[in-house]
């Protein structure tokens, strides 16, 4: 099969500056800056040793040589954790960043799909925003209006085709962004994580969509957190970790492989160093405990698990939720619960550190190796931290009094067995 | 198809070759902003495209009454003092609001920038191109000042195009070189409206350039506004102002200068835009 992307060793570097977090940097900062470093050579020239440049940057390696190859119309998952250099790829290949070193060649019409509804105006009609839009994702006025139909029935906004997006509900705007996107006409289609958004039943068709487009020859790239539906879409998957391919193999074997990992890592406490993060809420760590109190990766299916979340607020919270959510190693969430479930009465909490526990009984989860995900938010919609597979863990030993294959779950289901009378059978 | 035989080839430092060739295949885009930037611009705003001509409007008022009554500055020949200010407010107008609106472009397209691939160039191109209808709307209001003073410009009047693209060069260059390092240094937010108000006054938009003293008079040109505004009034006022050719191409020089300067930064700029902005 020939190939429609080739990258070879390619690899992007970043410099992290120590005094300052933002990007951009101001005239004074630069002219102070070089004063003292412009001091800093002399004084080094004079006392004989060499130029001791860039003393506050420091190089990071998003990506560092990378190397793989996609065939035409295969479609193919990137995974890894968060900051294993994912997006970097994507935007390395759609063009919007520079690679630092290496090469990509890419033969055909790419068309990316990083964010849904970029270049959207709230104040245009939804009508306007298609082609918009569409302009900004890269097609022709004629290609819109071929497809306009068909946009607007996929997004089923027909209705408001000429009122402002802003009075447009949340739901409806993912759509309309979705459905632009998704009938671009490339040869390529790179997609990053946008399914995460819109309700069941949306994620669904775009599911279902981008496997048409794939089904139709296309090459699709798809970067997700969400393992199920790379190993479900994609038929190849690439592992990245800290910048580096780990693993190119079958998509499932791949996702296999990476959860395995997350568990063979684990320690039962994941620290995060998020405290110099401007963050207003983080999780600071996460451990679980068992019934004893000690810390573990290793689980009794018969004995409860003690999540224990440390978490801190930098500024009072009027509506806010922590998640968790586990996920069995082959990628299915067993279940997911936050503290706002059962409770929407407003419980305001103030700046603080704080520690919140979760218990997962015993004789829940069935024997298996099971990753967690921990998060915070600030309802409806805000995410201010989350870990996601940052912990892994076990469960063994037997739940019921001989070996069986027993499913998801070891719950102790309630049976009840009654004779029925004699005459009913007779 | 004709694209699926084309290779894209991304290495460091390649986007140079095909850059222009590039940007023409996103003429559209260019086309697209510029239309969603005049239509959210006049949507919510009652009188919506008459501010394009009220603004100017009163501010050639606010000059009349400063600078030919009270100040008492003479006007060129016959021409009255209103027409004198206008053909050089215009322009003007058009300049300083094309810089604003370009050097601010990229950050307020953050959004764009970071998610999608497109030739940065059409951002700030946009940004010029929706300075330049107003500009174009607000010239319908010279002919009413025509009508009004019953004076009429001659068979100079057709260089009045060739004028208006001088504007948009001056505004280019500058501008594209204002919205480039506005991306990296925040400072140059503050930086043009600064340019903007100092230059009200050493370009001739309220006077004549002809009341500048002879010796100061090439000095005053190195201005690029000094060139397209006389080139403006040369072509308006009817033969009644002659053109200061040394100051002209010397403006127009710096003109160049600054459009060469501010397209090789851009270009050298442009590729760090997604990591810094």
């Amino acid at each position: 099969m020939s190939t429609v992307i080739s990258a070879e060793n390619v690899s992007k570097s970043y410099l992290i500056r120590h005094e300052r977090r933002d990007g951009y940097v101001t005239l004074r900062d630069v002219m102070v800056r070089s004063a003292r470093n412009a001091a800093q050579r002399g004084l080094d020239l004079i006392r004989g040793r060499g130029y001791t440049n860039g003393r506050s940057q420091e190089e990071f390696w998003a990506l560092k040589d990378v190397n793989f190859e996609v065939s035409v119309g295969s479609r193919v998952g990137i995974i890894g954790r968060n900051g294993a250099g994912k997006s970097t790829l994507l935007k390395i290949l759609s063009r919007i960043t520079e690679p630092s070193s290496g090469e990509i060649r890419i033969r055909g019409r790419v068309a990316s799909l990083l964010e849904v509804g970029t270049g959207f105006h709230p104040e245009l009609t939804g009508r306007e925003n298609i082609f918009l839009n569409g302009a900004v994702l890269g097609m022709s006025r004629q290609e819109i209006q071929r497809k306009f139909d068909e946009i607007v029935a996929f997004a089923e906004v027909d209705r408001f085709l000429d009122t402002p997006v802003k009075r447009y509900s949340n739901g409806m705007y993912v759509r309309l962004a979705f459905a632009v996107a998704a009938h671009l006409e490339s040869e390529i289609l790179l997609i990053d994580e946008v399914l995460a958004v819109g309700d069941v039943e949306f994620q669904k068709k775009c599911l279902g969509r981008m496997e048409g487009l794939a089904r139709s020859g296309r090459t699709l790239l798809y970067v997700s957190h969400n393992l199920t539906s790379v190993s479900q879409l994609c038929e190849s998957a690439i592992w990245l970790e800290n910048g580096s391919v780990r693993l190119i193999d079958d998509a499932n074997k791949t996702v296999q492989a990476y959860l395995a990992s997350g568990t063979s890592a684990s320690e039962g406490i994941a620290v995060f160093d998020s405290v110099e993060s401007d963050k207003e809420a983080f999780i600071h760590s996460v451990a679980l405990r068992n019934e004893l109190g000690a810390i573990a990766c290793k689980f009794d299916v018969l004995t409860p698990i003690s999540v224990e979340v440390r978490f801190a607020c930098r500024r009072k919270f009027v509506s806010w939720r922590l998640f968790a959510a586990v996920t069995r190693s082959d990628g299915i969430t067993v279940f997911s619960t936050t503290t706002w479930d059962y409770n929407h009465e407003r419980h305001p909490i103030d700046s603080g550190t704080y520690v919140a526990w979760l218990m997962i009984p015993g004789r829940l989860l069935a024997e298996s190796r099971y990753l967690l995900t921990v998060g915070f938010g600030e309802p409806p919609d805000r995410r201010h931290d989350r870990h996601e597979n940052c912990l892994g863990f076990e469960v063994t030993g037997q739940a019921f009094e001989y070996k069986r294959s027993i499913g998801m779950l070891a719950y102790p289901f309630q049976w009840r067995i009654q004779k029925e009378k004699e005459n009913a059978t007779t | 198809m004709t694209e699926l035989a084309q290779e894209i080839v991304i290495r460091p430092g390649h986007t140079a070759r095909h850059y222009w060739s590039g940007l023409w295949l996103y003429r559209e885009l260019l086309w697209f902003l510029s239309w969603r930037d005049v239509l959210v611009r006049y949507k919510q705003t009652t009188i919506g495209v008459a501010w394009a001509l009220v603004r100017p409007l009163l501010t050639m008022l606010v000059f009349m009454v400063v600078f030919s009554v009270v100040a008492r500055l003479p006007s060129e020949g016959k021409a009255p003092y209103a027409v004198l200010v206008f053909a050089g407010l215009l322009p003007w107008f058009f300049f300083a609001s094309a810089l604003s609106e370009t050097s601010n472009s990229l950050l307020a397209n953050e959004r764009m920038i970071t998610k999608i691939y497109f030739p940065r160039i059409v951002i700030p191109l946009s940004s010029i191109l929706v300075s330049f209808v107003d500009f174009v709307i607000s010239g319908f209001l010279l002919l009413s000042v025509f009508l009004w003073f019953s004076f009429y410009p001659d068979w100079r009047a057709v260089f009045v195009p060739l004028f208006g693209l001088l504007a948009l060069s001056a505004a280019l260059g500058p501008g594209l070189l204002m919205s480039a390092l506005n991306v990296k240094f925040r400072d140059f937010r503050y930086v043009v409206p600064f340019i903007v108000q100092i230059g009200l006054y050493i370009s001739p938009v309220g006077y004549s350039s002809g009341l500048i003293p002879e010796p100061w008079r090439i000095l005053y040109s190195l201005n690029p506004m000094v060139g397209v505004i006389d080139g403006f009034r040369w072509s308006l006022l009817a033969g009644e102002f002659s053109l200061y050719w040394p100051g002209f191409m010397a403006s127009l020089a710096i003109n160049l200068l600054l459009l060469i300067a501010g397209l090789a930064y851009f270009r050298r700029a442009e590729r760090s835009f997604a990591d810094v902005i």
